[in-house]
This record gives structure tokens, C-alpha cells and sequence, in this order.
């Protein structure tokens, strides 16, 4: 049966290889609309690699992402940019541009993509800062202003053409605990009030726990568990229980190397001198 | 012997690839200043950013240009002078600066300054702002980072570095004859003469012609390193260095084939 609407996003059986390493490994999952997914691994498990397909940055090695129906392997560079206006991220570092202003980080998807005045842009920006609480800001350049505040401003800037759909890099990543609680008040705040579809990329648990309506963990390319955040922290799977609690040693090893140690050390290395 | 040919054929591939993709980047450019402007998405290109390019690339260049070229006109008259002495046509050195100026040296060492000065600044900009995901934030937000960052510079570029090079052949043939009148006797009005004679304006076309062909590759090549840059502040410089050395090749290059065609096409 044909579901009136389609959902956000519905990833099928996604593979992304670079050379001969396999980093996603036949990945499935699905966005409902207006739910906060949280996507958690471990370093180098394949979450970056995970957004940048998500939002078109690079293309899958096989697997389809299907993102408000359409199926992101079949767009060209105008469908992926018609796309893209309906969705916003939230770069790890905030990726503002340094050369212009907040105020003219903001307006610039405004000036961009849309026909308005520039009186009603100023508006929109004085709202978009008056929404993550730095209306006072929008004549400093990036350079004068905070890693928490830079985040708040990427997220005023993503909003501004009202996304139906936001991904967050690393939304707590470098910040402090109280700038990175009021990031995660954001991401819960602008999810219930404007109803947005978001992903969350993040391995830190506590503010997982705190904005997550269902959480995938991620190991080695694949969704090894997945579920409410209740579901997830109850589960007996040594490897969830690992991660949650942050424990050192278990299923994901503390030594990753491949080769024997012993043979490792007594292979004749390269001549040096 | 193999391997010779091999590593010989990748970095022939190499090359290829790089002057493709600088083509590439060349027809995109060229589809968002003529095409996009007249197609149903209006893609506009804004002229504040091209006018901020524009006096980034020209006026804070013109000191060091002019600079240089009088230098550059002072050390082809000194050169020349004893030669044409010996010939006793010593009042032809006006001939020989302003031919050399406005179609050959004056171009070609503007373009190479330009290369440092400007193309440098560019590839060091964009590649700083890829390391710090700004390029890929403008892809996010559906912004082309060729039309919000190339199409500005190589606009800029295109317009000014020509204007550039005209300034800069004027101060140099004024060292030129400041030499002459000094050093060698020749009276400014003989001198201006004598490179009226000679100069035709189609040297002086072609002139700007080359700066025009030499502004294009240096600002392509300088946004197509700083946009490839991907790891950290190493490849910020790396991007600034190559862009600089292959401007300066490729600004050579393309001076030899014009003066090889020109010469063809003159002669006929």
C-alpha cells in the first residue's frame, strides 16, 4: 500500500567502499517524519561517511538513499540543489564564512534562494538569532565569537530556509558542558516547535540520551542495535553495553591492529640508511 | 625501463587530468556568467562581490606592477643601448622599449606578478576556507562555490589584470625613456617618435590580448588549486605554491604558442 507521504529518509542496503576499505556495509534504516534519530559509533565507524551520503557530498558505492521520495542517486546537480534547500546541517566546526558577518551568514541562503526585500531578510535574520538567543551578535564576524555561539549561528543559518530535514555533525563536539547542553535545548527545542525531521551524528552519550527519539549504533558499518534510548540503555548486547558505558575493553578492542604483535616486531624492516 | 614509461605515462595522465579539470572548471564558469543569467533557475552573479574581487586584484596590485615594470623598462634600454650604438641607430631604443613593453614584456611580467600576488592570495583563500568545511557549507545550502567564489574572481581577473598590464606598459616605457634622455642623449619627443613608428596597434591588441588569455589561466588555476585543497594547513600551502609555479608555466607556455601564432598569421 502507498503511504500518503513518503518518510524523510529511508536508507536500503547502503555500501560505501574507498579502494578496498568497506566503511558502510549493507546499512538500513529509516527517518520517521518529526523524530530526533541520533546515530552513534565510534570513531572511524562510518558516521561522517554516513552524512556526507546522506546530504549528496559523495556518492554510494551501492544502496539507495531515499530522501522526501526521491531517490538521491537519480538527481542531478539541480535536483540535489532543490533538495538541499529543504535541508539543513550543522557543520562540526559550525563552518561559518569568516569573511562576512553573522548577520550575513544568515541572510545569505536567504539572498540566495529566495526573491524577498532586503528589509524583510533583516527581519528573518534578527529572528533566525532571536531563535538560538544571539540577536545581539549579528554585526561580529566569526572570528569574535565563541565555538558554542559559532555552533548556535550554523544552526540559525541552517534554519533559514526552514528545513524539513536537519543533520547535525557532532553537535557537542569541543564545546563546553553548558554550551553543549544549550545546543542540544536547540536541537529539542526547533524539533518540537518546528516539527523538523533530524539526524544526529554524535558519540556523546550523554547528550544522545538526553534528545533522542530512537538511536542506531553503528560498528563497523553496519546497525548493530537500534531502538528508544530506554531500549537501548536495557539492552544485554555486550557491544551496546560497551559503548554506552564507555568501558575500555570488550567487543570493540582497545588494540586494532591486524598483524602479530611478535611478528610484527621481528619482520626485517625497509632498509632505513 | 618500464618503469620509466610507466611513471612517465601517469604523470603524462596526471597532466591531462589537470588541464582537464581546469577546463572543466573553465566551461562552468563560462555556462554561470553566460547561460545561468538567461535560464529559468535565475542564477544571478552578484556584482558587489566581482567590484570587492576587482579591487582586490587590481588596485592593491598596480605599486608592485608598476614597480617592476619600470625597472623592466629601464633594463631594456641599458641593455640595448650599446647594441644599437654599435649599429648607430642608438635613437631607435624608443622602438625597441615600447615593442618589447606593450606586446612581449609588459604582459608577461605583469601576468607573472600577478601569479604571486594574486593568484597566491586566491588558492591560500579557498583552500583555507575547504579546510574549514566553508566550501562544503555553500554546497549544503545549494550555493555553487563556483558561481559565489569563481565566477567573481575570474570576472575580476579577466577585467583588471588587462587594465593592469596597460598601466604597467606606460610606466615601464616611461623608465625606458627616462634612460634614454638620461644616459644615452635621446630627447623624450625623438624617442616617443621613434616607438610611434614602430608600434602598431596591433601589438598593442595583442598585448592585451595575451594579459587577457594570462588573467584567465592564472585566476582558473588558482581557484582550481585552492578548491581541491583537503587536509589541513599543508595543503593551504602546497595549494598556494603549485598555483603560483603552474600559473608561471602555463603563462609561458601560452606566450610562446600566441608569439609562435601571431608570428604566423603576421607573416601572412
Amino acid at each position: 500500500m502507498k503511504k500518503e507521504e513518503p518518510e524523510p529518509i529511508v536508507v536500503t542496503n547502503l555500501v560505501k567502499k574507498f579502494k578496498d576499505q568497506t566503511v558502510l556495509d549493507g546499512l538500513n534504516f529509516q527517518v520517521n517524519k518529526g523524530e530526533i534519530l541520533v546515530i552513534m559509533g565510534g570513531s572511524g565507524c562510518g558516521k561522517s561517511t554516513l552524512l556526507r551520503l546522506l546530504i549528496g557530498a559523495m556518492r554510494p558505492t551501492s544502496g539507495r538513499i531515499e530522501m522526501l521520495g526521491t531517490d538521491l542517486a537519480l538527481l542531478d546537480g539541480e535536483g540535489l540543489d532543490a533538495l538541499r534547500k529543504k535541508t539543513g546541517i550543522l557543520f562540526q566546526s559550525g563552518a561559518l564564512f569568516n569573511s562576512l558577518t553573522v548577520g550575513e551568514n544568515i541572510a545569505l541562503p536567504l539572498k540566495e534562494h529566495t526573491e524577498l526585500s532586503a528589509d524583510v531578510i533583516g527581519i528573518m535574520v534578527k529572528m533566525k538569532l532571536e531563535m538560538v538567543g544571539l540577536r545581539d551578535f549579528e554585526h561580529l564576524k566569526p572570528s569574535e565569537i565563541s565555538g558554542g555561539m559559532k555552533k548556535r549561528v550554523g544552526l540559525a543559518r541552517a534554519m533559514a530556509l526552514d528545513p524539513q530535514i536537519m543533520f547535525y555533525d557532532e553537535p557537542s563536539a569541543g564545546l563546553d558542558p553548558i554550551a553543549s547542553a544549550m545546543i542540544d535545548e536547540l536541537m529539542m527545542d526547533l524539533n518540537k516547535k518546528t516539527g523538523v525531521t533530524s539526524i544526529v551524528v554524535t558519540h556523546d552519550m550523554g547528550s544522545a540520551f538526553k534528545i533522542a527519539h530512537r538511536m542506531i549504533l553503528l560498528f563497523r558499518g553496519r546497525a548493530v542495535a537500534e531502538g528508544t534510548p530506554a531500549e537501548i540503555r536495557a539492552s544485554a548486547d555486550p557491544l551496546v553495553r560497551q559503548f554506552v558505558n564507555g568501558l575500555p575493553d570488550g567487543p570493540i578492542p582497545l588494540r586494532v591492529s591486524r598483524k602479530d604483535y611478535a611478528e610484527d616486531l621481528l619482520e626485517p624492516g625497509p632498509e632505513r640508511f | 625501463m618500464e618503469n620509466i614509461s610507466g611513471e612517465l605515462g601517469s604523470r603524462f595522465y596526471r597532466g591531462l587530468r589537470y588541464v582537464g579539470g581546469i577546463g572543466w572548471l573553465f566551461t562552468d564558469t563560462l555556462s554561470f556568467i553566460f547561460v545561468a543569467p538567461f535560464s529559468r533557475r535565475k542564477l544571478r552573479v552578484r556584482g558587489a562581490p566581482v567590484f570587492e574581487q576587482m579591487a582586490r586584484v587590481g588596485f592593491s596590485s598596480l605599486g608592485i606592477v608598476c614597480l617592476v615594470q619600470f625597472f623592466i623598462g629601464i633594463v631594456i634600454a641599458l641593455q640595448l643601448a650599446n647594441l644599437l650604438k654599435t649599429f648607430g641607430i642608438r635613437e631607435y631604443v624608443g622602438s625597441v622599449v615600447g615593442l618589447g613593453m606593450f606586446r612581449e614584456l609588459g604582459p608577461l611580467m605583469t601576468a607573472v606578478v600577478m601569479a604571486g600576488y594574486a593568484g597566491a592570495a586566491i588558492s591560500a583563500e579557498l583552500g583555507t576556507m575547504a579546510v574549514s568545511e566553508e566550501i562544503e557549507a555553500l554546497r549544503a545550502l545549494a550555493i555553487s562555490p563556483v558561481r559565489y567564489l569563481v565566477v567573481p574572481r575570474v570576472i575580476a581577473a579577466a577585467l583588471m589584470i588587462p587594465c593592469v598590464t596597460m598601466i604597467g606598459d606606460f610606466v615601464g616605457v616611461l623608465g625606458g625613456m627616462g634612460i634614454a634622455w638620461g644616459v644615452l642623449k635621446i630627447a623624450p619627443a625623438l624617442f616617443i617618435q621613434k616607438m610611434l613608428m614602430t608600434l602598431h596597434t596591433s601589438d598593442v591588441f595583442i598585448g592585451i590580448f595575451k594579459s587577457w588569455v594570462f588573467a584567465l589561466l592564472i585566476a582558473l588555476i588558482a581557484c582550481f588549486e585552492g578548491l581541491r585543497v583537503d587536509s589541513g594547513a599543508e595543503g593551504v600551502g602546497r595549494a598556494a605554491t603549485r598555483s603560483v609555479v603552474y600559473s608561471i608555466v602555463m603563462i609561458i607556455s601560452a606566450d610562446c604558442f600566441f608569439t609562435a601564432l601571431f608570428h604566423i598569421i603576421l607573416k601572412h
